[in-house]
């Protein structure tokens, strides 16, 4: 194959694998720019995976696996805001204890309902979520170069896809240019100053949370009803984790944030072009290895970067009147 | 201002937690009766499983062992202000030492000594594993719960690689090592008990359980008892203050990482010499995990730690008893356990403190304010 | 003369836990005037304050603005009712700029773009008015704290504020800032907005205020009007009993120097030199004060000078060893050498706040020989010497085994000073040692500063209060960013001239700060 339709077919993998990272890490953008830290991403996830393909299971409608995604991750993270927001307490703690219950209570759940060993059943074609052909695909095929850009990379994904990339600037418009965003920006910042503004820092903080809860919620639901048509045991596989790397890693910024996500796909996808492939001296590469690059990645990435990186000033901050 | 002001210390050591675990045991509860479970009869089926029989309460000691090691871990890594969520990996490399250990020496030295080389390997090879994720933390500002994070990941390819390719034994087809020599096997418990004459249900229990309890006084001795606890409790405090002493907050966080990892590697003493007697696949699962919620419950502190883990060695002994009698019921369950305990112990710490400090000034008759001095 | 009530507070009281912060607080504050609150450190005027502002609620009592009944709720109703206030530590978002500051809250729309030109068209109308000139886009981060302060205030302003009160608003600045401070101050008052001033520093009260009540211990004990009271009058009514304001002491016998620092410069962590090649001596029995206000590069020649920082180029040399950037010395060998260190901030740097009294006692010295064997630290040993600590400085309560944060800030403040004191070293830095101490303590503390300096040790002295530098110093040095602008005999010292020292490059900034925007600096 030649090099143009190499890379369309890189890049295309590239966007599908990005997709869950991008809601993830978005997700976290919105919470931890209003000073909450949420290592619970992964959870919320899960949560939203396990949710999405039951009800669609049941239902046979995506949409509705989606909205009850959305539902179920929402209320992890109205947990995590109860524990963080209201009770002060540690949010670290508050994430990890969320992750777990969202590991277990999925199988648990599973089994109970399905009685697969905590697998959802397998979904028809009807109840997930699939590709899409944009306009004008057929008109553009015989157009050189740009043609087969617009067929390959550009038309062709599952609508949540297109959500994701849209989420970008929507995100960056809401961050930047909203009372909301600059209400959002200050309370990470110096939740103080929002208080003696008359603001609610808690609603703000619950506000932020709730839009973290939601962005999770379709990234689960694209992962179990999308990406495949299923659920199984620990289906997100620590890419909630690679999600808060790449938010770190793109300085809280949307567009950096997307980049990074975009760079984690991309060679995750050339990863699995790896697969079978034999090194000089080393002989094949280990499938282990491979497996373990996003992760030898995520810690590359922070070693590398992240003591420049500035967090929110309040980040990680339970918000106390000060005497 | 202090959140702990005011309140009495056997309020806050005992009371409070006493009140989360109820709360985290009540939604469990809930939890059982939404998969159609009743809560009295799988309460029954628990500690029925866990004291019920000899045998049982061999099992609930031997986890009890595990969470007391990865309990310690996170609990050191607190003290100094750090998130040691790698235990399980570091778990999961240290038992690989220890296998190693026996795998390679065993046919130069004898049993004897081959038994504490295994339990230092365990303890060096877990230390490793969390080194890089601690100079990370310490020279380039990494959040060590990330790093650790994926070293888990890390840990478990790694583990599969070499369990498939080079350590199996030659001929099987499961990826596990060639058991050791009889040898290098660490005492079971009923094995020791019979030569004094007592007789007990045979059970994974074995000597490692003393071996914990020593790492529990360890850990008392170091943390509180000796400068260079201090000088990590200092520094997960109030780090600018440890630099004004003097102290090197960097070179603190390297120390309490390497202290936790070799804390937690010591599960490979319990897991591969007492235990299996060879190296194999999944034996660290969940301890790491468990080990978070037995310290946050314990409140950081040894004693509070061995209490914990004995708590949720009847957990996971009484767990996988309702997983064997219940066929709704998968080991999960302990998992969600583990995560409630966590959230009420840890994130919901305070939860029942506002009641309490009114109850208690009320009762106490507290009217008498002090001067704002 | 009928004069108008701005507020009127009756009988107002407020407890936070089992502690009464304020205790049947009774003040009238007349409209159209600038009045005064004095009061110790902990005496209950910021929390008063925070009643009135909305950002506490009172337990009992009857608060009135301009005749009406009110009790806020939160500060959205207490700006409504236009009250607004400037906090002692801003409140203000730093990455954003001035405008997107002033905006919060009163943003004119969901969307930015729609309040923004109107905002910006009233903030020029109300810097015009006022005199308060500001770069409306610059990042606050960027500017000097005299011109955040201006931020704060026309922050309040915009929302409307006809009452303004202030929380020690000259902690943070120059004289030559807080005389224009005053000068605005006097400008709002003629426009007919009312002044809250609360601060501890007397010279204030009397320099602008009209009327000042004071405050002791939650209650307020005394009303007065400005003209018809004096300092001490003020000083006893806060404490009550006489205090004496200077410290008797004698001339001091000098010996060698211990400390000689040449050519020193440090960088701070971003790269920025903040101490610029100076060079001074302290010797033996002297105590030598740096005077300037904070962020002028003490802290830096600080940690430079206690081995808490790398030098960046220069020396310094203590108590005979040198240090240079090739050869640093850690603070632990400079304790070695003999040097100890009260640091500025003593919740930052001086004291864990979780620990027990007996472990704060032992920061920075707990290598040390006496209670550590070869493994073991001896617990028991180490609180022993707590309570020995605390004899020798009358720490209250006298509980080794009490968390650190317990205490209040003078005993906190005592326990540091006898920590470092006790060691007997040649060699003391002191940084800012009387911040957040009530008064009577402040006397303890500078009568055991000079004993040190008559038992021949070498005293640097860092504090942003001329009059403890004045008045516990022999010699005075200026600090002014990262230079040291004069050199005064302490005896020679007064506010104005050491002012005039202090006058930094950043009030010159300004200057060409308001050339460039078209304004005219009213110089004082």
């Amino acid at each position: 194959m030649d090099a143009f339709s190499t890379s369309l077919l890189a890049l295309d993998a590239t966007f599908r694998v990005s997709t869950p990272l991008i809601l993830a890490a978005l997700a976290g953008l919105f919470s931890e720019r209003s000073g909450v830290v949420d290592i619970s991403l992964e959870g919320k996830m899960l949560a939203g995976a396990f949710a999405a393909a039951a009800m669609a299971s049941v239902t046979g409608s995506a949409w509705i696996g989606l909205l009850m995604a959305i539902v179920v991750s929402t209320l992890l993270a109205l947990l995590h805001g109860f524990a963080c927001i209201t009770h002060r307490g540690n949010q670290v703690v508050s994430g990890v204890a969320i992750n777990m219950l969202a590991a277990g209570l999925t199988i648990l759940l599973g089994v109970y309902w399905f009685k697969q060993g905590g697998q959802t059943p397998q979904l028809s074609n009807d109840a997930r979520f699939l590709s899409l052909d944009l306009p004008g695909v057929e008109a553009l095929a015989g157009v050189p170069y740009l043609g087969k850009i617009y067929q390959e990379l550009i038309s062709g994904h599952n609508i949540l896809v297109y959500f994701a990339f849209l989420m970008v600037p929507l995100t960056s418009w809401i961050i930047y240019k909203t009372r909301f965003g600059l209400r959002l920006r200050a309370v990470g910042e110096n939740p103080n100053a929002v208080d003696t503004a008359g603001i609610s820092v808690t609603k703000m903080r619950y506000l932020a949370v709730l839009c973290c809860g939601v962005l999770c919620g379709v990234a689960g639901a694209y992962i179990s009803t999308a990406q495949n048509g299923f659920f199984v045991r620990d289906m997100t596989a620590g890419q909630g984790f690679i999600a808060l790397a790449a938010l770190i890693f793109g300085k809280w910024r949307p567009l950096s944030v997307l980049l990074a996500c975009l760079l984690f796909g991309f060679l995750d996808a050339l990863a699995v072009r790896l697969q079978g492939v034999e090194l000089p001296g080393i002989g094949e590469i280990p499938v282990q290895f491979i497996e373990a690059l996003p992760y030898i990645l995520t810690v590359i990435l922070l070693a590398g970067f992240i003591g420049k990186a500035v967090a929110p000033k309040a980040s990680g901050i339970p918000y106390v009147k000060e005497r | 201002m202090s959140q702990n002001q005011g309140m009495p210390f056997w309020m806050n050591a005992i009371l409070l937690p006493f009140l989360n675990l109820v709360t985290a045991f009540i939604a469990i509860g809930v939890i059982f009766l939404v998969i159609g479970v009743d809560p009295i009869e799988a309460t029954k089926i628990l500690v029925l499983g866990a004291f019920g029989y000899e045998e049982g309460i061999g099992f609930m000691l031997y986890y009890t062992t595990n969470f007391i090691f990865t309990g310690l871990a996170v609990a050191v890594a607190f003290h100094a202000g750090l998130f040691n969520i790698g235990g399980e990996g570091q778990a999961y490399i240290g038992g690989l030492g220890a296998g190693l250990a026996c795998l390679t020496l065993g046919q130069w030295l004898p049993g004897l000594l081959i038994i504490p080389i295994a339990i230092v390997a365990s303890a060096v090879f877990g230390a490793a594993w969390a080194y890089i994720p601690a100079v990370l933390q310490a020279y380039r500002g990494s959040h060590i719960v990330i790093t650790t994070i994926m070293f888990n990941y890390l840990a478990a390819a790694l583990m599969v690689y070499l369990m498939v390719n080079v350590i199996r034994e030659p001929g099987q087809m499961t990826p596990q090592s060639a058991e050791f020599d009889q040898s290098m096997w660490l005492p079971s418990m009923h094995g020791l008990l019979a030569n004094f004459g007592i007789e007990i249900e045979s059970s994974p229990l074995n000597i490692s359980l003393f071996i914990a309890l020593l790492a529990a006084l360890f850990v008392w001795l170091f943390i509180w008892h000796t400068r260079w606890g201090y000088q990590l409790r200092t520094t997960g405090s109030n780090a600018r203050a440890a630099v004004y002493a003097g102290i090197k907050p960097s070179k603190m966080i390297v120390l309490s990482m390497l202290v936790s990892g070799g804390l937690a590697g010591m599960v490979g003493i319990n897991e591969i010499l007492g235990v299996n007697h060879r190296l194999l696949l999944d034996f660290h699962m969940g301890y790491g995990f468990a080990g978070i919620a037995v310290a946050l419950m314990g409140r950081n502190h040894p004693v509070g730690i061995i209490i914990a883990s004995l708590l949720f060695g009847i957990l996971y002994q009484g767990g996988a008893e309702l997983a064997f009698e219940m066929s709704g019921i998968t080991r999960d369950i302990v998992v969600v356990m583990q995560g409630l305990v966590i959230l009420f112990s840890g994130a919901l710490e305070f939860l029942y403190k506002p009641w309490l400090m009114k109850l208690y000034l009320s009762v106490s008759g507290s009217s008498t304010a002090q001067e704002y001095a | 003369m009928q004069t108008s009530m701005a507020i009127e507070l009756t009988d107002v009281s407020k407890h936070f836990g089992a502690v009464r912060a304020n205790d049947n607080v009774s003040l009238s504050v007349e409209a159209g005037t600038i009045h005064g609150i004095v009061g110790e450190n902990g005496a209950g005027k910021s929390t008063l304050m925070s009643i009135l502002y909305g950002f506490y609620q009172y337990d009992k009592g009857h608060i009135k603005v301009f005749g009406k009944d009110s009790n806020f709720q939160n500060s959205r109703e207490a700006l409504a009712a236009g009250i607004g206030m400037v906090h002692q530590h801003f409140m203000l978002v730093e990455p954003f700029t001035v405008l997107e500051n002033v905006m919060l809250g009163n943003e004119g729309g969901k969307l930015l773009k729609e309040g923004r030109d109107h905002a910006r068209k009233e903030l020029t109308r109300l810097a015009d008015e006022y005199g308060l000139s500001v770069d409306i886009d610059a990042r606050v981060s960027s500017l000097s704290v005299g011109r955040q302060q201006r931020v704060e205030i026309l922050k309040a302003l915009y929302r409307g504020a006809k009452i303004l009160i202030l929380d020690e608003p000259t902690g943070v600045l120059t004289p030559q800032e807080t005389t224009e401070l005053f000068r605005i101050l006097n400008a709002l008052k003629e426009q007919g907005v009312t002044i809250i001033l609360i601060t501890h520093k007397l010279q204030e009260i009397m320099a602008v205020t009209d009327n000042v009540s004071v405050m002791r211990a939650g209650k307020m004990v005394a009303h007065r009007r400005t003209a018809e009271t004096s300092k001490a009058d003020i000083a006893e009514l806060m404490v009550g009993r006489k205090v004496l304001l200077q410290v008797d002491k004698d001339d001091a016998t000098v010996g060698k120097p211990l400390i000689i620092v040449k050519n020193l410069t440090v960088k701070d962590d971003l790269g920025v030199e903040r101490v610029k090649n100076i060079s001074f001596e302290v010797r033996a029995g002297e105590v030598v004060g740096i005077a300037g206000v904070s962020g002028n590069g003490q802290s830096q020649l600080l940690e430079a000078l206690s081995g808490i920082s790398r030098i960046h180029s220069g020396s310094i040399e203590i108590n005979g060893t040198e240090v240079t950037r090739s050869k640093p010395v850690n603070p632990e060998r400079m304790r070695e050498l003999g040097l100890a260190h009260v640091p500025q901030d003593r919740h930052r740097e001086g004291m864990v706040g979780t620990f027990s009294a007996y472990e704060t006692a032992a920061l920075g010295y707990h290598n040390d020989k006496d209670y550590n064997g070869r493994f073991m630290m001896s617990r028991r040993k180490v609180r022993d010497y707590c309570a020995k600590l605390m004899d020798a400085f009358d720490v209250r309560p006298r509980d080794p085994d009490l968390k650190s944060a317990n205490f209040s800030g003078g005993n906190q403040q005592k326990l540091i000073l006898a920590r470092e004191f006790e060691q007997d070293p040649d060699i003391l830095l002191i940084g800012q040692p009387t911040r957040g101490v009530d008064i009577g303590a402040i006397e303890f503390i500078h009568r055991r500063i000079i004993e040190m300096r008559d038992a021949g040790k070498a005293v640097l002295l860092v504090s942003v209060e001329l009059e403890e530098i004045i008045s516990v110093s022999d010699r005075v040095l200026v600090m002014c960013d990262g230079l040291i602008t004069g050199e005064v005999p302490a005896a020679e010292a007064d506010e104005k001239t050491l002012g005039l020292m202090m006058t930094s490059s950043s009030a010159n900034n300004d200057a060409s700060a308001d050339a460039a925007i078209g304004k005219s600096e009213v110089s004082a």
